[in-house]
Order: structure tokens, then C-alpha cells, then sequence
């Protein structure tokens, strides 16, 4: 057990080390530096020279990326180019609002995917099922910035219920932030509750058909000691991967609804990073949006190896 | 000649089997409504050049944000030109690079995983890791990246694309090889001495064909999701190119007094991806393969 614990944090950081080199060679092999995308017309003699001095970048490709990397872990990415402010102080408060987005949908979502999974697994094709699994279909499949828009179009602009757009400063405090992120933890909490309800339903669903169930029906057990005894514990561990990933596959969405709502969270920080073209500010994005990935990911699997007994015995059989 | 027969039976079963395929996929609703919403997309690709009642770029200051009219069904935008006719030519860009972008997606991605699944061992691990690598890295900084940095023509975005999509066919192919590989007739065709090659393109392909068509038909409307994401943040098709994603972001500033310029894009695409994603999942059902508990990777 404490073997496959040590052996997925190690792969999960030799995923890192991997994620950290291809970044580096990215940026590396792809037409002009930091310096030349910077500066643009005025990219020759000494401007030049001064940029690559001020970023170390005068220096062989393998150096940098051993002392970028060594201060990367310390948690120092170095100077953004646009600017001239450390990338850490950049970071913080985007990383925080981005987590209060993020853990705001979730809290929401997960309730609500639960619940919405079972109804439509219990009464599978009935018309709950039906009608609910339409919508969460169109909720699914709809682009971010589709749901979005339309979100601000019916309830700020028509009904005037919200504010539309976020025009807070980056490093705001939570309480006047509230109001601000309803639309936005609405727009991200719908796609991901829709891919979390339809996993939830077809992994009752199996459930229900397997064996010991149907066993548990014969015995005479009541239905609903039956759901949540029988059914509940064995469908929603293999939900608990699927969750992880759709969590951190949303990290991808989570920039589209950052920017149509305006939101100052890591999402926006990405698209504001690469349209200045400073481009230690995006490995250092790449990087951290990567470990939050594997945490997430690592996380995930740990919890499946806690909560199932058979592969825990499966492993000291092994 | 007696082999030349099996040859034609079999060449007939798999139209056979095409046309079965494509009625059990239109004989339930959903599957039948994703069919008929794809088709009627790529019919209004191929037409909507011919059809279309004005010149898309065609700038007219004095018909700005027009309401939607007999002679303009969708009303104008900004800079008076016609909705409907921006419209119905809206899709063509999108799909035409995504459809290739799928293709070259499905290849690479299906045989690196074939490979990967059938020889195993230290080659399979490094792969793996690579693979895994990139996939935690979020897909839109990648192809930000790329595209900001080499620009947006169509040999850009269908190789980055198709790259960034295939990385999880990698896995799935990998997967559905592992399920074939320790079945008889791979390891008899080993015992006769068949090369990789051979076993991959005779034995492997026919059996996990179908896992990895399915998979494909998915990543085409998650491509299509992911490049108007793209051009809806500015960094896809260049105006005054027609495209979905760059008409709603455009009419958004405006749509608290135009909201017509941005809704038609709006149908237009969630059509589209919605009928993809439910041709994908009927084609799924059709052959027996159940997608309903994977993750979106």
C-alpha cells in the first residue's frame, strides 16, 4: 500500500519533470525568445543585449533550464517581461481568485451532479430521465463562451439581476467579489455538473444490474436500504476519478469564461501573458496549471485506493 | 478463385454492416436528431457560397444594427453587414479544419497507441509519460502559445490541433489494443512468425477499429469546441473570414441593444456541436461501445 502510494507521487513528479522540459523546449524551439517578441522593431544592439542580460539569457540553454528550474521549486519564477514585477507577486492573488471560482463551482456542482445522477439512474428512460438528461446534454456540449454570453445577455441585460461583467481590481476581498462571481461559478458549475450527472448515472446504472444487487432484491431488502446501502458505496468510487478529471480538464474551459466575464483569476492572467507575449510568465502558467492537474489527478487515485478494499488486498496479494 | 469469393462476401457484409450501422443509429431519437442536424451542416458547407444573398464582407455604414427584416432575415452587425448571410457561411472554416484536424488526430494518435499497446515494456513507459505529460498541460495554453507565435493559417492550426487532440486517442487505442492483445489468434499469428507491422495492420486495426472511430467522432466536436473557443478569443480564423466564434465576440459588446447579431452564431454553433456530439454517441451505441463513463481527456 505505502509502495503504490511513494510509486504514484513519483510519477506524478517525473510528470512534472517532463511537463517542465517540454515547456522549456517549447518556448526554446519556437521562433523568437522572450527578448526579440519583446521588443519587438527595436530588438538589435544594445536594447538587446540589456534584455538578455536582465533575463540570463546569455547564458547556454541547458543552464538556464537548471536554474530555472531550481528556483521554479523554491517557488521563484523569476521577472515577468511586460510588467518588471516578480511573477510570484503576479500569481497570488490571481491564484486566489481563480481557487474561490473553482471551489465555488464545485461546492455547487457536486451536490447537485449527485443528485441529479441517482434521479435519472433510478428512473432511467422515465420521464424524469429523459427530460433531465436533455438538458444535461445541451449543458455539456454548448461551448463556455456560448453559455456565457447568453447568461449575461438574459440575466444582467435583460433582467438586470446581476452585474455582467467583473470590474474589480485584481487583489479585491472576498466579500465584494461575492456578487461579482455568481454568473461565472454558474457558467463553469453547469458544464461541469452535467458531465459529473451523466457519469454518476451510468455508473448506477451498472451497479444496479450486477449481481449482488439483484441478489439484495430477492433477499427482500427494502428499496431504498437497498440503493443506499447496496448501490450508492460500490457506483461512486470509480466516480471519484472521473470527477478529478473533468475538474481539471475545466482548467482549460476556465479561461474562456475568465475572460468573457472578466474575471481576474489565473485564466485571464493566461490570455493577457501570451498577447504581451511574456513568456516567463506562461511557463510559469504551464507549470502550475500542470501541478494542479496532477495534484488533482494523484489526489484522485489516492482516494480510490483508500476507500476500495479489494485493491487494497489485490495489492498485498500481489 | 475460391479465395476471391470470401474476398467479395466479406467486402459486402462491411457495406453490409456500414448501412445497418448508420439505420440503428437513426432508429432511436437522439441518434436520428444528431444525424440529421450533422447532415444538414455539411449540405449548407457545400451550398452556403451559392446561396447566400449578399456579399459577406460587404461593408454599409448607413444599414448599421439593423433589426432582423424581410430583406435582412438576421438583421445586421456593426458594420451593416447581413447576419444571415455571415450566418450560414459561419461553419465552413470551423468544420473544414476540424474534420482534418480529427483525420490527423485519429492516425497519429490510433497507431502511436496501437504501437504503443502491442510492444510494451520501456518504450510503452516513455511514451506514456510523454503522453501523460502533455496531457496536463491545458490544451488552450498550448495552442495559444502556437498560434501567437507562428500565426493562424490553416497549416498551423490543423497540424497543432491535430496533435493537441490525438494525445488522447493515444490512450484509448492503447487500451483496446491491451483488451486484444492476449487473445489466440494475435498470439498464433506470432507463432507464424508475422512481423509487427503485419499484426498491427491484419490483427489489431480490424478489433479496436471501432474504439478508436468512436473516439475520433468525439475529439471532432470537442476540436470544434476548442477552435472556436480559439477564434472567439481572437486567435483563430482572421476577419473579415466569416466564423462563428469571431461573430459572437464581436456582437457581444453589443448585445444589449443588437442581441440579433449575436444569437444567430450562437444557434448556429451550439447546433452544430450538439449534433456532432449526439451523431458520436449514437455511433458509440450503434456499435456496442458505451463512452458514458469516460472523462473528457
Amino acid at each position: 500500500m505505502l509502495f503504490l502510494i511513494i510509486k504514484r507521487i513519483l510519477l506524478g513528479l517525473i510528470t512534472l519533470f517532463i511537463v517542465s522540459l517540454i515547456t522549456f523546449v517549447g518556448t526554446e524551439i519556437l521562433p523568437g525568445d522572450a527578448c526579440t517578441t519583446y521588443l519587438e522593431r527595436q530588438a538589435f544592439g544594445e536594447q538587446l543585449e540589456a534584455c538578455y542580460r536582465r533575463l540570463g539569457l546569455n547564458v547556454p540553454a541547458y543552464e538556464r533550464y537548471v536554474s530555472w528550474a531550481v528556483n521554479a521549486i523554491q517557488g521563484d519564477f523569476g521577472y515577468s517581461l511586460s510588467g518588471e514585477m516578480p511573477i510570484k507577486e503576479v500569481l497570488g492573488p490571481r491564484i486566489k481568485n481563480s481557487l474561490v471560482l473553482a471551489s465555488a463551482a464545485i461546492f455547487i456542482g457536486i451536490p447537485i451532479a449527485l443528485i441529479l445522477g441517482i434521479v435519472t439512474a433510478l428512473w432511467r428512460d422515465k420521464l424524469p430521465d429523459v427530460a433531465i438528461s436533455t438538458v444535461t446534454i445541451f449543458a455539456m456540449t454548448i461551448p463556455e463562451f456560448i453559455s456565457a454570453t447568453l447568461l449575461i445577455l438574459i440575466i444582467a441585460i435583460w433582467l438586470e439581476w446581476l452585474p455582467g461583467i467583473v470590474i474589480v481590481p485584481t487583489d479585491v476581498s472576498f466579500l465584494e467579489l461575492l456578487p461579482n462571481i455568481i454568473l461565472p461559478v454558474i457558467a463553469i458549475a453547469m458544464i461541469m455538473t452535467a458531465h459529473m450527472a451523466r457519469m454518476v448515472r451510468s455508473s448506477v446504472i451498472q451497479v444496479m444490474a450486477s449481481e449482488y444487487v439483484q441478489m439484495a432484491i430477492l433477499k427482500g431488502v427494502p428499496y431504498w436500504k437497498m440503493v443506499f446501502k447496496h448501490v450508492l458505496p460500490n457506483a461512486l468510487l470509480p466516480a471519484i476519478n472521473v470527477v478529478a478529471l473533468t475538474i481539471a480538464w475545466l482548467l482549460g474551459g476556465v479561461v474562456v469564461t475568465e475572460v468573457v466575464f472578466n474575471y481576474p483569476g489565473l485564466g485571464r492572467l493566461v490570455i493577457e501573458s501570451i498577447s504581451n507575449r511574456d513568456l516567463p510568465t506562461v511557463q510559469a502558467l504551464a507549470i502550475i496549471l500542470a501541478s494542479i492537474y496532477v495534484s488533482i489527478n494523484l489526489l484522485a487515485d489516492l482516494m480510490t485506493l483508500m476507500l476500495n478494499p479489494r485493491l487494497k488486498t489485490l495489492q498485498i496479494r500481489k | 478463385m475460391k479465395l476471391d469469393n470470401i474476398y467479395q462476401e466479406e467486402k459486402k457484409s462491411n457495406l453490409a454492416k456500414l448501412s445497418e450501422i448508420i439505420i440503428t443509429m437513426a432508429s432511436r431519437p437522439s441518434g436520428f436528431i444528431g444525424l440529421s442536424i450533422l447532415i444538414f451542416h455539411v449540405i449548407l458547407a457545400f451550398i452556403s457560397p451559392y446561396i447566400a444573398p449578399y456579399d459577406f464582407k460587404a461593408i454599409n455604414p448607413t444599414l448599421m444594427l439593423q433589426a432582423p427584416s424581410a430583406e435582412y432575415w438576421f438583421g445586421t452587425d456593426d458594420l451593416g453587414r447581413d447576419v444571415f448571410t455571415r450566418t450560414i457561411l459561419g461553419g465552413r472554416t470551423a468544420l473544414t479544419i476540424t474534420f482534418f484536424g480529427s483525420l490527423i488526430a485519429l492516425l497519429w494518435g490510433g497507431l502511436l497507441g496501437i504501437f504503443c499497446g502491442l510492444v510494451g515494456g520501456k518504450t510503452d513507459d516513455i511514451v506514456m509519460r510523454i503522453v501523460d505529460a502533455f496531457l496536463s498541460i491545458p490544451w488552450i495554453l498550448a495552442m495559444l502559445l502556437i498560434v501567437s507565435l507562428l500565426g493562424t493559417s490553416t497549416e498551423v492550426l490543423i497540424p497543432a490541433l491535430g496533435f493537441f487532440y490525438g494525445k488522447g486517442i493515444v490512450r484509448v487505442a492503447r487500451a483496446a489494443t491491451h483488451d486484444v492483445i492476449a487473445k489466440d489468434f494475435i498470439v498464433s499469428a506470432r507463432a507464424r512468425g508475422h512481423s509487427n507491422f503485419s499484426i498491427i495492420w491484419n490483427e489489431i486495426i480490424p478489433n479496436v477499429r471501432d474504439a478508436i472511430l468512436v473516439e475520433g467522432a468525439m475529439r471532432w466536436s470537442w476540436m470544434l469546441l476548442g477552435f472556436s473557443s480559439l477564434s472567439f478569443l481572437g486567435f483563430g480564423v482572421s476577419p473579415p473570414t466569416p466564423d462563428w466564434g469571431l461573430m459572437i465576440s464581436n456582437a457581444r459588446g453589443l448585445m444589449s441593444f443588437a442581441y440579433w447579431s449575436v444569437i444567430a452564431p450562437i444557434v448556429g454553433l451550439s447546433s452544430l456541436i450538439i449534433g456532432i456530439n449526439l451523431t458520436a454517441d449514437a455511433f458509440a451505441k450503434a456499435l456496442g461501445i458505451d463512452r458514458s463513463t469516460k472523462a473528457p481527456v
